[in-house]
């Protein structure tokens, strides 16, 4: 039953995705869908209010899309002849929202949590292009998220920043040019698979944030030896010896890729020690930490995670799940940002996603920031912390055209998001998912019956292939009581 | 009047909010909420109308309270008064840390805990108190969780020197986890491995749960018969009856659950698939027992069985997922929309702690999505003060009930609106927090 159930989810998911896709989906659909006209890849979203993020607001503004990127912003834009209109009067667009942290998307548990340092392993590996999770998140404006590993290991394992093309393969999800990251953990998460090990499995290393800072320190040292192992091969090499490569370590070379600031580091962190112990064991090894993710005290040290330059990927206002979440605060983002720490709010939940946009409100009423403040805390901030900014996070010509219309302002509780595309494909419309509830709820129904009757049949039944655990679990311990999954 | 309202703001203005408020908080003190719009919730919005508050009851309200001497009066111009928000479903007092399990009262052990009070448990220095209220809820039930009759639920006002200052009214009945089909895999904790159930499996364990609870049922209505004679006394000259004449020995477990089978204490029922809300409600129906559904996301699936039975649904929270892969993206969105429509009483919770500060946000959501505002406002106030059976003292500005009254700053369903002012008990409350200690202190480091 579960089977055939979410079947119809990812079937619906697809032929919603495929109405809207039309064209863009090619070959094997193009049978049904009419031929691509010179107008398919033009659109114009007319008469709206347009918050750009960095370059203010303009009233009964539209936006014009060509090729998948926005070709024009302004208040009076022709249609060129065949351009796809899209009306907007009375609604507001802004930006398609950049989750920092989350882990929707991934096939299986999101901890290889075996060992402390598991730099070998990729989120890309496992993206799951049917979870249900990237339609609901794209309802709620998301258009990009930076898929994490989790917090299980000192070092864990490589991200993958990721469009919603819900509907796409796995491998079209992918944000192309994104820069490579890794995810690292501090504090309770990498201690705790030590607190209750499952009977007759022994105690993992390390019990303690000293064991932490080693942990870093140690797999940093290798790396370093490991990079100069390589830049003495390539050196004499050059001289034209004669001479054997070293091994190659799948665990070691993207840790040399963060000494050499081609990867960017993602840091779980609650504590101001700990974060403030990073940043020297950073800076130690000469290279940066992109961001601080969760960040709970990043209040406490915020000069010093401007001083190093790093990021700050927080909550809201999410506190006193554990020790080290009970000094967090709601005003942490407003602090940090006027510290001049640049701050994004993500989700590191697939319901927290779908209204990160009432998550941004919550820093004008917690600190007081502006408008054009908070928004940028789910769009051109988080677009900058994963230095995808030339792309996305802001209404700007030559941006990709990823923009959500929501019903009224997106800071406000009464508003809803109606459209969302991504690279100018319409990838959420709220009216073709409500005109299709009644069809997907007959075929519901038509399925059901249909193995009902083939449970009466007599014979062997083939057995549906397992469905896979759910992925929302931080750690290999079983879930407790609903607070204790979180980061 | 005038000299001591301006009076006021610029001494608001100077001198901490604390020290001004503290200095006020003496019970018997008379206060004036002025030039106001308030929001009555009952009757309808009065534009610069006036609240009296004395001995912590409010004493008039309307556009022409004349304000007696000596009360300290609030200028609220350009503000909002509501009536304090009330939390349905919450373990405030019971947790401090999630993960601390020191810290944490909320599942005891065993199945069957009907004696169990929550509110002899509540910390009334919790930290989550003060950072709840300062979001204009002041008024939570506070429920233990565990096993499956978890305990004496106890309505609370977030304020007080000890839990018998913050009591509003407990027991306000016994939360009934019930029991539920759960089929396919799951991670067993005893093996420590992921296992399969199957549905018959799955079915078969309910019923025994259920089984379980009807004999501690009909032990309870048995214990009430017993306890009804013991009390009665035996007539005189009586023999055999004073031959079986017992003095009647007394058993919490069952005493707890003798209003239950009286029909005068409901069962608050967690439950949320329509199947068993349904089931539920065809138990509560054979065993005569009332009942408050907790949860109930999938209570529009079986909407006309709760309006026919007159069973209200403390709902949600609706800041949650759909409870199946295939549901619509906004399922528990729209379950507020669905009951109002089918005339469903309901009131929203949080089921939340440390966040229940953001109940404001779950009714708004289910506005968004298409419930009408005031109907979101009646289910934060005056429908859970009803289903609770304290409607005469709170969930409305009316005179004569108790002034748990909030001046925000703006619509407080908007996340971006203020507390300005917040009365609980008629005593003004300050609102400072460890939130605010901690911003104050580091915003200023150097």
């Amino acid at each position: 039953m579960r089977d055939a159930r979410s079947v119809v989810a990812r079937m619906w998911g697809l032929v919603v995705s495929a109405l809207l896709l039309g064209s863009s989906l090619g070959g094997s659909v193009s049978a049904q869908v009419p031929s691509r006209s010179a107008g398919d890849d033009v659109t114009l979203i007319r008469g709206g209010t347009i918050l750009t993020i960095t370059r203010g607001r303009i009233e009964n503004g539209s936006i014009l899309i060509r090729g998948g990127k926005i070709a024009a912003v302004g208040r009076n834009i022709e249609a060129p002849p065949g351009a796809k209109i899209i009306e907007a009067r009375g609604k507001y667009i802004m930006p398609g929202i950049i989750d920092c942290h989350s882990h929707i998307a991934i096939d299986g548990g999101v901890n290889e949590g075996t060992l402390s340092v598991t730099s070998m392993v990729r989120i890309e590996d496992v993206l799951d292009p049917t979870d249900i999770n990237i339609y609901r998140n794209l309802a709620g404006g998301v258009t990009t998220a930076n898929i994490l590993h989790g917090s299980a290991n000192a070092i864990g394992g490589l991200n993958a920043v990721i469009k919603l093309r819900w509907g796409k393969t796995a491998r079209e999800m992918l944000f192309e040019g994104a820069m490579p990251g890794i995810k690292f953990a501090l504090g309770e998460n990498p201690k705790r698979s030590n607190f209750t090990p499952p009977p007759g499995t022994p105690r993992r290393y390390p019990a303690t944030r000293l064991g932490v800072e080693y942990t870093i320190r140690e797999a940093f040292t290798q790396a370093r030896n490991y990079m100069r192992q390589w830049e003495e091969y390539e050196r004499r090499k050059r001289a034209g010896e004669n001479v054997v490569p070293p091994r190659r370590d799948l665990k070691l070379e993207p840790l040399v890729e963060v000494l050499q600031g081609k990867r960017l580091v993602h840091a779980h962190a609650y504590r101001a020690d700990e974060i403030l112990m990073l940043i020297r064991l950073a800076e130690e090894f000469g290279f940066k930490i992109a961001t601080f993710q969760h960040v709970l005290e990043g209040y406490k040290v915020a000069r010093e995670i401007a001083a190093h330059g790093a990021g700050a990927s927080t909550f809201s206002d999410w506190w006193a799940y554990k020790v080290e979440a009970y000094d967090a605060i709601p005003y942490n983002g407003a602090i940090m940002a006027r510290k001049g720490v640049i701050v994004s709010f993500n989700s590191d939940s697939a319901e927290l996603a779908r209204r990160l946009n009432l998550e941004a409100a919550k820093a004008m009423k917690y600190g007081g920031l502006s408008e054009d403040e908070a928004l940028a805390l789910i769009t051109i901030n988080p677009a900058q912390q994963l230095r995808i900014e030339h792309r996305v996070g802001s209404i700007e010509v030559g941006k990709d055209a990823d923009l959500v219309i929501y019903s009224g302002h997106p800071l406000s509780v009464y508003s809803i998001v109606e459209k969302v595309f991504i690279d100018g494909q319409l990838y959420f419309d709220r009216e073709a998912d409500l005109a299709r509830r009644a069809e997907i709820q007959k075929e519901k129904e038509a399925l059901k019956a249909r193995e009902r009757s083939a449970e009466r049949r007599p014979g062997p039944r083939s057995r549906p292939p397992q469905e896979e655990v759910d992925g929302n679990v931080e750690h290999p311990l079983p879930p407790g009581p609903s607070k204790e999954v979180r980061p | 009047m005038r000299e001591r309202a301006l009076v006021f703001i610029i001494a608001f203005g100077l001198v901490p909010a604390l020290s001004l408020v503290s200095a006020w908080a003496q019970r018997g003190e008379t206060y004036a909420i002025t030039n106001a719009r308030i929001v009555p919730i009952t009757s309808p919005v009065i534009e610069r109308g006036t609240i009296l508050i004395r001995a912590g009851k409010i004493a008039a309200v309307g556009r022409n309270v004349s304000i007696p001497a000596g009360a300290r009066v609030i200028n609220a111009q350009g503000m909002w008064v509501y009536p304090g928000f009330i939390d349905s479903g919450t373990t405030i007092g019971l947790t401090e840390i999630g993960q601390v399990a020191a810290t944490v009262d909320v599942n005891e052990i065993g199945d069957f805990n009907p004696q169990l009070k929550a509110i002899v448990a509540v910390n009334p220095s919790s930290e989550l108190i003060p950072v709840t209220r300062v979001n204009g809820i002041t008024t939570v039930l506070t429920t233990p969780r565990g096993g499956i009759l978890s305990g004496q639920a106890a309505l609370i006002n977030l304020d007080g020197w000890t839990w018998e200052e913050m009591l509003v009214k407990a027991p306000v009945g016994i939360y009934f986890n019930f029991p539920t089909i759960v089929s396919g895999r799951f991670f067993d904790v005893e093996t420590f491995q992921q296992r399969e159930r199957s549905f018959e499996e799955a079915r078969r364990q309910r019923q025994e749960r259920l089984q379980r609870v009807r004999r501690l049922l009909d032990d309870a209505r048995a214990y009430a018969q017993a306890k009804r004679a013991a009390e009665a006394g035996v007539p005189e000259g009586n023999a055999a009856n004073l031959r079986d004449r017992q003095p009647l020995l007394v058993n919490p477990v069952l005493e707890a659950l003798v209003p239950v089978v009286e029909g005068t204490l409901p069962l608050i029922v967690a439950a949320n698939d329509a199947r068993d809300i349904k089931a539920a409600v065809e138990f509560a129906e054979e065993q005569k027992v009332k009942i408050i559904l907790s949860g109930g996301l999938e209570a529009p699936k079986v909407a006309p069985l709760l309006k026919e039975k007159n069973i209200p649904v403390l709902l949600g929270p609706v800041l949650s997922l759909p409870r199946h892969e295939d549901d619509p993206y906004d399922s528990p969105f729209t379950v507020a929309k669905q009951l109002y429509e089918a005339g469903v009483k309901f009131a929203f919770l949080t089921n939340d702690a440390s966040n229940a500060r953001n109940l404001p946000y779950h009714a708004a959501m289910a506005v968004a999505f298409g419930l009408p505002r005031e109907e979101a406002l009646r289910a934060l106030t005056i429908s859970p003060a009803e289903i609770f059976g304290v409607a005469d003292q709170l969930g409305s500005i009316e005179v004569g009930k108790v002034a748990n009254l909030v001046v925000w700053d703006g619509d407080p369903l908007e996340v971006r609106s203020h507390v300005r002012h917040l009365f609980i008990n008629g005593r003004p409350v300050p609102l400072e927090t460890k939130h605010t200690q901690l911003y104050e202190r580091y915003r200023n480091r150097p």
